[in-house]
C-alpha cells in the first residue's frame, strides 16, 4: 500500500536531510506506529505520502501510484484515498459536526443523497450518534477528534494517516481514540500513526517503525515504544 | 454546485465594500474604454469610404454644372471621360485609378445621409461621376492636379487630405489618449480584483487548506473566487454598457444628429460593437487576476 524506496528529503535551505535513505513497505490493512522524537522525520514521512512535497531522491508508491511520476492534477484523486487526522483536529469553526463531516464529501462532488446516508452512518461508527447538530466548538477535545476521524473516514479511504492524534488529549480519552482507530483498521483500512505516546504504543503491540534523525533505526512487528 | 454558489455569494457579501469598489472602478474604466472604441468608429465614419484609399478626387460635369470646363446643360461625354482616364492612367505619379458612376454615388449618398433633410433636395441626376486617384507618393499631388484641372468635362479637382489631415491627426491623438487612459484605469481595476481575491482567499485559508487535504480539485477550489470576480466585473461592465447607451441616446441622437445633419453619426450597431468589446475586456480582466491571485493556494 505504501512503499518508500531509498527516499531522501532535504527541505530548501536546510543542510540536514529530514529523511535519509528510507526504505520501507507497509502492506494493506497494517497498523503501523511511527515513533521518534521531534524532528526525526515523522511528519515529513506523512507529508510525502500525501504528496504535499516531493522527495529529493528515491521513489514513493502509494496505493499503486508512483508519486514522483504523478501529474499535479491527479494529486486530488490520490488524496481522496487518504484520510488524515491531526493533533489540532483542523475542524471548520462555526460549523456543526454534520457540516464538518459532510464537507469532505461535498468538495469532492458526492451527491446530496449519498452525503445524507454516509454522514450519520459514520458519526454512529465514531460514537457521535445524535450529536450531528452540535457546534464543534461546544465539544470536548475527544469528541472533536472523533469528528476529525469521522471526516477522515467518511469517504472510506484506503489509508488513514494520523499525525499525533492524541497529542492534545488526556490519557483516558486517548485510549478511546485508539480503540476507534483500531476498529477502523479492522475494516481493512491501512493506518499509519505518528506518535510520542509511549503508553499507547506499548499497549497496542502493533508494528513499530522508529525514526532517528531521518533514518529508520528499528522496524519491529508487535513492538513497543522504547527498547 | 450549490456549495460553490453559496461560497461565492457569502464571499461577495463579506467583502461588500471591496466588491463595490471593483464594480465602480470597472464601470468607469470600461466606459472610458468603450467611449474610445466609439470615438474610433466615429472617426472611421467621418473619413468615409474613400478617405484612406485615395488622395485626389476628380469630379466630372453634370447637366447643371457651372464650371469653366463644363458645357452648360450637358454633362461630361464619353470621349471626355476617356480622355481624362487616359491622362490619369498614363501619369507617372498615379498608382491606381478608380471610377465611380452616378448610380454608385447616389446609393452611397442615400446611405450616408439617410436621416438628413439634405436628401430631400437631391436627385440621382445631380450626382457626379468621378475618378478617385491613388498616388504613388501622396506629397506629389500638384503635378496630377494640374494635369487634369484644365481638361474638358472636369468640374472640380479636390484634394481633401490637405485640409482634413490636421483634423484627423488631432482626432487620432484624442482617440489614443482616451484609450491609453482607459488602459491605465483598467490596469488599476485588475490589480484591485487581484487584491480583493487574495484577501478573500487569505481569510478562507483554513477552509482552503482542508479542501486541498481531502482532495478537492483545483477547479472546485478556484470556482467560487472566479464567480466572485466575474460577478463584480460583469456588474461594472453592465453599468458601462448602460452608460454607452445613454451616451448614444443623449449625446448623439438627441444633440449631435439634429445639429450636424451632414455628418454620418455612429448608430446602435456601433454601440453594440463597443458593448461587446467592453464585456469581453471585463471578463478577461476578472479571470486573469483571479487565476494569478489564487495560484498560491492551489499549489499542490
Amino acid at each position: 500500500m505504501i512503499t518508500f524506496e531509498d527516499v531522501t528529503k532535504v527541505y530548501e535551505g536546510q543542510r540536514r536531510a529530514a529523511l535519509a535513505d528510507v526504505s520501507v513497505t507497509i502492506e494493506k490493512g497494517e497498523f503501523v506506529f511511527l515513533v521518534g522524537s521531534s524532528g526525526s522525520g515523522k511528519s515529513t514521512f506523512m507529508r510525502l505520502v500525501l504528496r504535499e512535497y516531493r522527495s529529493t531522491k528515491g521513489r514513493i508508491f502509494v496505493a499503486g501510484k508512483d508519486l514522483s511520476k504523478l501529474h499535479g492534477w491527479k494529486v486530488p484523486g490520490l488524496r481522496r484515498q487518504i484520510g488524515t487526522v491531526f493533533q489540532d483536529f483542523r475542524l471548520l469553526p462555526g460549523k456543526t459536526v454534520t457540516e464538518n463531516v459532510a464537507f469532505a464529501l461535498q468538495v469532492i462532488g458526492k451527491p446530496q443523497a449519498s452525503i445524507k446516508r454516509l454522514v450519520p452512518e459514520t458519526l454512529e461508527l465514531v460514537g457521535l450518534d445524535g450529536k450531528g447538530n452540535r457546534q464543534t466548538d461546544e465539544l470536548s477535545g475527544g469528541e472533536q477528534q472523533r469528528v476529525a476521524i469521522a471526516r477522515a473516514f467518511v469517504n472510506r479511504p484506503a489509508i488513514l494517516l494520523a499525525d499525533e492524534p492524541t497529542g492534545n488529549l488526556d490519557p483516558t480519552t486517548s485510549i478511546g481514540i485508539m480503540k476507534l482507530l483500531d476498529q477502523i483498521n479492522r475494516t481493512g483500512t491501512t493506518v499509519v500513526m505518528a506518535t510520542h505516546d509511549a503508553t499507547i504504543v506499548d499497549q497496542m503491540r502493533k508494528r513499530v517503525i522508529e525514526l532517528v534523525d531521518g533514518a529508520i533505526v528499528r522496524d519491529q512487528s508487535k513492538g513497543i515504544y522504547g527498547y | 454546485m450549490r456549495h460553490t454558489l453559496r461560497e461565492a455569494w457569502s464571499g461577495l457579501r463579506r467583502n461588500l465594500s471591496m466588491t463595490l469598489a471593483v464594480i465602480v472602478t470597472m464601470w468607469v474604466s470600461l466606459t472610458l474604454f468603450g467611449g474610445g472604441l466609439l470615438g474610433a468608429q466615429q472617426v472611421e465614419l467621418l473619413k468615409g469610404r474613400w478617405y484612406d484609399k485615395i488622395e485626389i478626387s476628380v469630379f466630372l460635369c453634370v447637366d447643371d454644372s457651372k464650371g469653366s470646363n463644363c458645357e452648360p446643360g450637358q454633362g461630361a461625354t464619353e470621349a471626355q471621360r476617356q480622355a481624362i482616364r487616359t491622362v490619369l492612367e498614363t501619369n507617372p505619379e498615379v498608382a491606381t485609378v478608380y471610377y465611380e458612376n452616378k448610380a454608385e454615388v447616389w446609393s452611397d449618398f442615400q446611405r450616408v445621409y439617410k436621416d438628413s433633410p439634405v436628401l430631400a433636395d437631391m436627385t440621382a441626376d445631380m450626382m457626379q461621376d468621378n475618378f478617385r486617384v491613388k498616388l504613388k507618393n501622396p506629397e506629389q499631388y500638384e503635378g496630377v492636379v494640374s494635369a487634369v484641372a484644365g481638361l474638358s468635362g472636369v468640374q472640380a479637382v479636390q484634394d481633401l487630405r490637405q485640409y482634413l489631415n490636421p483634423l484627423f491627426e488631432w482626432l487620432n491623438v484624442a482617440k489614443w489618449t482616451t484609450i491609453g487612459l482607459s488602459l491605465l484605469l483598467l490596469l488599476a481595476a485588475a490589480l484591485q480584483i487581484a487584491t480583493t481575491i487574495r484577501m478573500a482567499a487569505f481569510s478562507r485559508r483554513r477552509e482552503l487548506g482542508i479542501m486541498r487535504l481531502v482532495g478537492a480539485s483545483n477547479w472546485y477550489i478556484m470556482l467560487p473566487f472566479l464567480l466572485e470576480s466575474l460577478v463584480a466585473a460583469l456588474g461594472g461592465a453592465l453599468f458601462a454598457c448602460a452608460s454607452l447607451a445613454a451616451l448614444q441616446k443623449f449625446l448623439i441622437i438627441d444633440k449631435a444628429q439634429p445639429s450636424l445633419k451632414s455628418v454620418e453619426w455612429i448608430g446602435w450597431s456601433h454601440v453594440g460593437v463597443a458593448m461587446l468589446g467592453v464585456i469581453a475586456v471585463g471578463v478577461v480582466l476578472s479571470i486573469v487576476p483571479t487565476l494569478i491571485a489564487t495560484r498560491k493556494y492551489l499549489r499542490v
